[in-house]
């Protein structure tokens, strides 16, 4: 609590135990009224004085006016103890909305604390320490265990394991080695890290990230601009509403003035708006804050709301639902065991910088010794021909065994096949493909089970390899050998034919997706780390490269617009019947303050449960 | 222009929502948002004529809500 809201405090208890022994002291006449003046003046003086204050601004709808106004006419129409009360109470509601605000935003601020305060910059052999944002890039820095990465860079010297979870919300830290690159805001856990500057800290993903979150309140949700609209003329309309109640029955009836008074006192404890005006904000606040804790940035309540209504949802292939890199995927030899073609292969490759070549003696795993192989014969679009251990071997295409005159046979395996044959005899195949990620079946089932009823994917692949990845993942749709502005009509179609609620939902990988992104109801990028193009493309931005992510955003989504409907309707319904009690005299000044701060404390009770997403 | 304002002490959101309306009738202003959550005011303005907007914005909250300041 802030030294604010603890004197407060001590002045609600004071009034609280004055009032109750106002109830005791069985006073009579103006005795009476003294007794309970004296606990009014302790919580409401303030109160007053801003009502005289801002009267005299012109500020008639103000709600400390309301209220002063509402209390001194109990006081008139002789419920003394009910007039303090209603102040007690609204005090009360007032501090306990400060302090649950403040809680919200200070978790929400602890869950982007990331911003790093220093950096250990390294000048003439010297190290010191210095803001992040006097850092040039090629600056050399040293980033100890423990200690945040201040900056994106390089790392030059040093082994360690890097925490990237304040980012992503994935607890598995990742290496960082000599070579690789990092990104600012992860923790460095274990070892010394040197690291050369690539960015200056205002380009830097730390620097984007806080930026982001930073004005994601400022574009608004339609239900926020609803209540907004809505709070311009409640109170107004309320207020009026009193002055009538006031004035127009006693004088048809002729009489009952104080009973008609009373009414209209009602009105004005219940006429500010505000446990909508600071509940629907919240959650939403909440929400795009339990969404960031899972490594989900939302730039915006607006985008929240449309996710919520997400109806189809579309999918870039290629590093969005697959890895992006290719693999061997299946050895199938002929007449050796896996590991001998395996080796055989990477032995046979070892001289080639192609990205097959590559990715077989990736899965080979070991450095290949290149005294075995000798006459070396790179036959373009074929593969290659060498001899290893004295034996001619060749690896490569269909079209390379032919022309060797090599009994072969096709793959049932979708990807590049690449033959292999030693001394004119078939040795067996390896399929190299882009493999699936992990959670991508997962990922559309999940969708699946949320509702959305098309799941669609868009690939530049051949039509053999979309559509068997299509296949394995249980995708609806597929549309295959698009180039990128194709992919933009193809989504204009799909933008046709969905229903005029629902919203439709591109994923990618953020590299060249941009016009998609911002043609889509919502764009999300993902795998963000690092990327800025994505940050800036997208609406939804998912900082680690798992689809299963997307139905998480869109649960909380939904979540948080389910509580926002709930403290709307709650918040109006309760309010409601109030006032037309109020009316007919069939409630009392203590409804009226449940309908104002009891609506308001169950509201940010209910808003704060948008910050607990727990996945 | 655009520019971020802290502010100090806004402790009602419904005041909030008075700056955010008083402010956007300020003559040149573009748009404005007054964020109860994140205490803060953005505020897209002429370029030429944006000090003396900034300085009527803070008049304007000194109006509605006096025990709010916008740390210029």
């Amino acid at each position: 609590m802030t030294g604010r809201q603890k004197k407060m405090l001590v002045r609600i208890i004071a009034a609280a135990v004055l009032l109750a022994a106002g109830y005791l002291i069985p006073a009579q006449g103006w005795v009476r009224l003294v007794v309970f003046l004296v606990p009014y003046a302790v919580i409401g003086w303030d109160i007053l004085w801003k009502a005289v204050r801002n009267i005299s601004h012109g500020q008639v709808f103000d709600e400390n006016f309301l209220m002063a106004l509402a209390t001194v006419g109990a006081f008139f129409t002789g419920e003394f103890p009910e007039a303090v009360a209603v102040m007690l109470f609204y005090q009360i509601g007032e501090l306990f909305q400060s302090y649950a605000v403040g809680k919200s935003r200070q978790s929400i601020a602890s869950l982007m604390d990331i911003r790093p305060d220093y950096a250990n910059l390294e000048r003439d052999g010297k190290t010191e320490q210095v803001d992040p944002e006097e850092v040039a890039v090629g600056d050399v820095i040293l980033v100890k265990p423990g200690e945040k990465i201040p900056l994106d860079g390089v790392v030059l010297e040093g082994d360690s394991m890097v925490n990237t979870s304040a980012l992503t919300g994935e607890s598995v830290p990742r290496e960082a080695y000599p070579g690789s690159d990092v990104i600012s805001g992860c923790i460095n856990q274990n070892g010394l890290l040197r690291i050369r500057v690539t960015k200056e800290f205002g380009e830097s993903t730390v620097a984007k990230i806080l930026d982001l979150v930073e004005n994601s309140s400022s574009k608004k949700a339609k239900a926020e601009n609803f209540i907004t609209k809505f709070a311009r003329w409640y109170t107004p309309a309320v207020v009026i509403a009193a002055v009538l109640l006031a004035v127009v029955p006693p004088l048809i009836l002729q009489g009952g003035w104080n009973d008609w008074i009373h009414r209209a006192l009602i009105f004005l404890v219940i006429s500010c708006p505000c446990a909508l005006v600071i509940s629907v904000p919240l959650s939403f606040f909440g929400g795009i804050g339990g969404a960031s804790r899972n490594g989900i940035l939302v730039k915006g309540g607006n985008y929240l709301e449309s996710l919520a209504h997400a109806e189809t949802v579309v999918f870039d292939k290629t590093g969005t639902l697959t890895r992006g890199v290719f693999n061997v995927t299946a050895i199938h030899p002929n007449s050796f065991s896996e590991a001998d073609l395996l080796e055989l292969a990477a032995l046979a490759e070892s001289y080639s910088d192609h990205p097959i070549s590559r990715s077989i003696r990736e899965a080979y795993g070991k450095d290949p010794d290149l005294s075995r192989v000798t006459d070396v014969e790179e036959l373009s679009g074929r593969g290659v021909r060498v001899r290893i251990d004295g034996k001619t071997v060749c690896a490569g295409n269909d079209k390379l065994m032919e022309e060797t005159g090599v009994q072969w046979h096709p793959c049932h395996r979708v990807g590049t096949t690449v033959h292999i044959a030693v001394d004119g005899e078939y040795a067996g195949h390896i399929v190299i493909s882009d493999e699936v990620k992990p959670d991508a079946v997962q990922a559309v089932s999940a969708l699946k089970q949320q509702g959305i009823s098309r799941t669609v994917m868009l690939t530049g692949d051949a039509k053999a390899v979309g559509e068997s990845v299509a296949k394995e993942l249980g995708l609806d749709e597929v549309h295959t050998e698009l180039l990128p502005a194709g992919k933009v009509d193809c989504v204009e179609q799909l933008l046709k034919q969905k229903s005029a609620k629902g919203t439709l939902v591109f994923v990618g990988d953020g590299i060249n997706d941009a016009p998609v992104l911002s043609r889509a109801d919502i764009g999300i990028a993902m795998g963000a780390m690092g990327s800025d193009a994505a940050i800036e493309a997208a609406d939804i931005v998912l900082m680690d490269d798992k689809p299963s992510k997307i139905a998480d955003a869109i649960r909380i989504a939904r979540k948080t617009l389910r509580i926002v409907t709930q403290n709307i309707v709650f918040a109006l319904a309760v309010k409601g019947i109030v006032l037309l009690l109020g009316a007919l005299g069939l409630a009392n000044m203590w409804e009226a303050v449940f309908a104002d701060v009891g609506v308001s404390v169950i509201a940010i009770l209910n808003a704060m449960r948008a910050l607990k997403n727990k996945l | 222009m655009k520019k971020i304002f802290k502010l100090t002490d806004l402790d009602c959101a419904n005041c909030a929502r008075k700056m955010e309306d008083a402010i956007r009738k300020i003559d040149g202003v573009q748009d404005v948002t007054v964020s109860f959550m994140t205490q803060k005011l953005t505020l897209v303005a002429d370029d030429a004529r944006f000090d003396e907007i900034v300085k009527e914005a803070a008049k304007v909250c000194r109006k509605v809500e006096p025990d709010c300041t916008i740390n210029v």
